[in-house]
């Protein structure tokens, strides 16, 4: 077990705030198009400028997601990207990246696997944190509390705070934070969308009172202008579906790392400038 | 055990280890306040006064408890009582809990009406009641569903509903859902969910048993005028399990009441060819409640099958859960086929075509029925009528 501050998500946003900088946090699915190929894109995104890497770990059902991730998991699980198997390509993205990794997921999979242990698994195989999308607080508590477990340990707890959040439930969310917290920009699933809500600033500084956690936010930003926007008023800002969806156009191609990592070049100078 | 069976779920929406809000983060407050404004709803007479004038003259209640006499003389065994769900308007008991969903979605100022739908049942209760109180409604339904169940595609359409195909996984019950929680989490402010069945997140298992439980109520004082007496046997078919948790809930208390749940067998127990998730599933997590789920050994989700697309879906409402581990509800299954003969025989005997999900808890019923002497009594659910099914039916009979 090492000490809280040896987390790389700690670490890296210490490292940004010495240098005035703002995190870019990519979103891909583990697996898509194949298990083989993800350290390589990982490794990709690390190039072009990402800070921290989220990792998708492919559900059948993944409630919360738009159909590009919808898709993007559904190629996973044909790959046979099971979730020992993304413990398996942390491994191997650790052979050569130290790059802070989130995995994001549906709860029934780690309940599945059981919680303690698959914590224990994801961090000696090289992530740093865990999110989970449909586990709140409500069942991290107390007897009937199945999840509070979660984030125990070395893996830090990303929780989600949602426009709907209202703010006498931030303290029962941010008592079982750890790492960064996670603003969801808009009610909806996770996809691209052409604007982003410009309600954001006002919720940030009301987390900022209850928090000193890095705050980032996500769900639908998808270009360099949105997420410098977006960027400018958080810590950080998270960008999936649209690398997703080029994953997808260009799951076939033998450059497919090059490619992407010229595609996420802009999103990260964007968000670091 | 008295206060355990009828005092769920506690304050956070679990049946002992079962139910609970497994949502996205952006769900939680709308959930709450759902929950907020149905308790509030429950308590106001007005409210109350209001579902019961509904029930009566819009959807047909009280509903028959009709004694299935040739059915009964031709097993020579208890008395099989029939409770006529099938009679309500719609078709199915799908519109009680509609009903009462729908004034709740008024109470909280909702523009706009979304559902999820399996046979295609609570999906045309859904729209019938938007269509009522003039409201926006869009249906999402497994494009697998919308072709064996093509006619209630019609009526919803017919009733100003807008049905939306969804074709991921299996294109059935469960996707839909997804896709409904989907809609939900982007229009939350807009719009309210009438969830259809006793599953998901709290407090839906719990509102849609409340507003499923007149089925109970109605049978226990109908039985009683009929035969003086409790029923010895309470027999309901179980997908989600609405109408079965309907029927069961005023009987919980008593115990020489003995009540059957009936999953889908499909075409045997074995993986992916049934939806019996106490016969194959295990614990797990889905779409907002932990439940018993069919799912893999990784925790990912199975395909299901069976004969009726109602029943069809991977998870069980998390009171069955909690019921069958108090030992108070047994649950069952039957298999594609016994479901098609109990189809079958319930038409050419009784002259009922009834629902392909209630012929299974028909077909219970008469495995069960010569078993037991003359002087007990047995209460099925009819849950709904079999129209829907016909032409599924004629295909497989080749008629």
């Amino acid at each position: 077990m090492t000490s809280p501050s040896d987390n790389r998500i700690d670490s890296k946003f210490r490292d940004l705030r010495e240098r005035g900088q703002k995190a870019f946090v990519a979103y891909i699915t583990a697996g898509d198009p194949s298990p083989a190929r993800t350290p390589e894109l990982v490794w990709a995104l690390e190039r072009a400028g990402a800070d921290i890497v989220e990792l998708g770990v492919p559900f059948s059902d993944p409630l919360a997601d738009g159909v590009v991730n919808q898709l993007a998991a559904q190629r996973a699980l044909e790959a046979g990207t099971r979730p020992s198997v993304v413990l398996d390509i942390l491994r191997a993205i650790r052979v050569q990246s130290q790059i802070p990794i989130v995995l994001y997921t549906y709860f029934n999979l780690i309940y599945a696997y059981g919680i303690e242990r698959f914590c224990l698994h994801a961090y000696e195989a090289g992530a740093d944190g865990v999110l989970v999308l449909d586990l709140p607080p409500e069942e991290s508590q107390g007897e009937t509390g199945v999840g509070s477990r979660l984030g125990d340990g070395s893996l830090r707890r990303i929780s989600l705070v949602a426009p709907t959040t209202p703010p006498e439930r931030l303290p029962k969310i941010l008592e079982k934070a750890t790492g960064f917290v996670y603003y969801v920009s808009r009610e909806g699933v996770t996809g691209m969308q052409e604007h982003v809500a410009t309600s954001i600033s006002g919720r940030i500084d009301l987390l900022r009172k209850q928090t000193s956690l890095p705050i980032c936010v996500g769900f639908g930003i998808s270009t360099p202008e949105q997420a410098r926007t977006v960027a400018h008023q958080a810590d950080g800002a998270v960008v999936g579906s649209v690398l997703v969806n080029r994953i997808a156009e260009w799951g076939k191609d033998a450059d497919l790392p090059r490619k992407l990592e010229e595609f996420a070049r802009p999103l990260a100078e964007a968000i670091h400038s | 055990m008295q206060k355990v069976l009828t005092q769920v779920p506690d304050a956070t929406g679990h049946y002992g280890p079962y139910g609970g809000m497994f949502v996205p983060e952006t769900l939680m407050a709308p959930l709450h306040e759902l929950t907020a404004e149905y308790e509030k709803a429950r308590a106001d007479q007005a409210f109350q006064m209001e579902l019961k004038f509904l029930l009566e003259e819009y959807a047909g209640r009280p509903t028959p408890l009709y004694l299935a006499e040739r059915m009964t003389e031709k097993f020579g065994g208890a008395k099989v009582y029939l409770k006529r769900e099938d009679l309500l308007h719609t078709g199915a008991h799908k519109i009680n809990n509609a009903l009462g969903q729908v004034l709740l979605a008024r109470r909280m100022g909702k523009k706009r009406i979304i559902a999820e739908t399996g046979a295609g049942q609570h999906g045309v209760a859904t729209a019938t009641v938007a269509a009522r109180f003039g409201l926006e409604c869009v249906v999402y339904m497994g494009a697998v569903d919308m072709e064996r169940q093509a006619l209630n595609v019609t009526r919803m359409r017919l009733l100003g509903a807008k049905v939306v195909a969804v074709t991921a996984g299996q294109q059935t019950l469960k996707e839909a859902v997804n896709e409904a929680m989907r809609d939900w989490v982007t229009n939350v402010r807009s719009t309210h969910y009438i969830l259809g069945s006793a599953l998901g997140s709290h407090p839906y298992p719990m509102m849609v048993r409340d507003f499923h439980r007149v089925i109970g109520d109605e049978a226990r004082r109908q039985i009683l005028e009929r035969e003086e007496k409790l029923p010895e046997v309470l027999i309901a078919c179980v997908g989600g399990g609405s109408n079965a948790i309907g029927l069961f809930y005023p009987f919980l208390q008593d115990e020489g009441v003995r009540c059957i749940g009936v999953e889908a067998g499909g075409r045997g127990i074995l993986a992916g060819e049934h939806a019996a998730r106490f016969q194959g599933g295990s614990l797990g997590v889905l779409q907002g409640a932990r439940t018993f789920i069919l799912q893999d050994s990784d925790g990912q989700i199975m395909n299901t099958h069976s004969i009726s697309a109602g029943l069809d879906y991977a998870a069980v409402g998390p009171e069955h859960a909690w019921l069958r581990d108090l030992e108070r509800v047994d649950y069952t299954y039957c298999t594609d086929d016994e479901a098609l003969k109990a189809f079958c025989f319930l038409s050419e005997t009784e002259g009922i075509i009834p629902a392909m999900e209630s012929a299974h808890a028909i077909a219970e019923a008469i495995k069960l029925a010569p078993t037991l002497p003359k002087e007990h009594a047995i209460v099925v659910c009819l849950s709904g009528r079999g129209d829907k099914d016909v032409q599924q039916v004629a295909q497989v009979l080749g008629l």
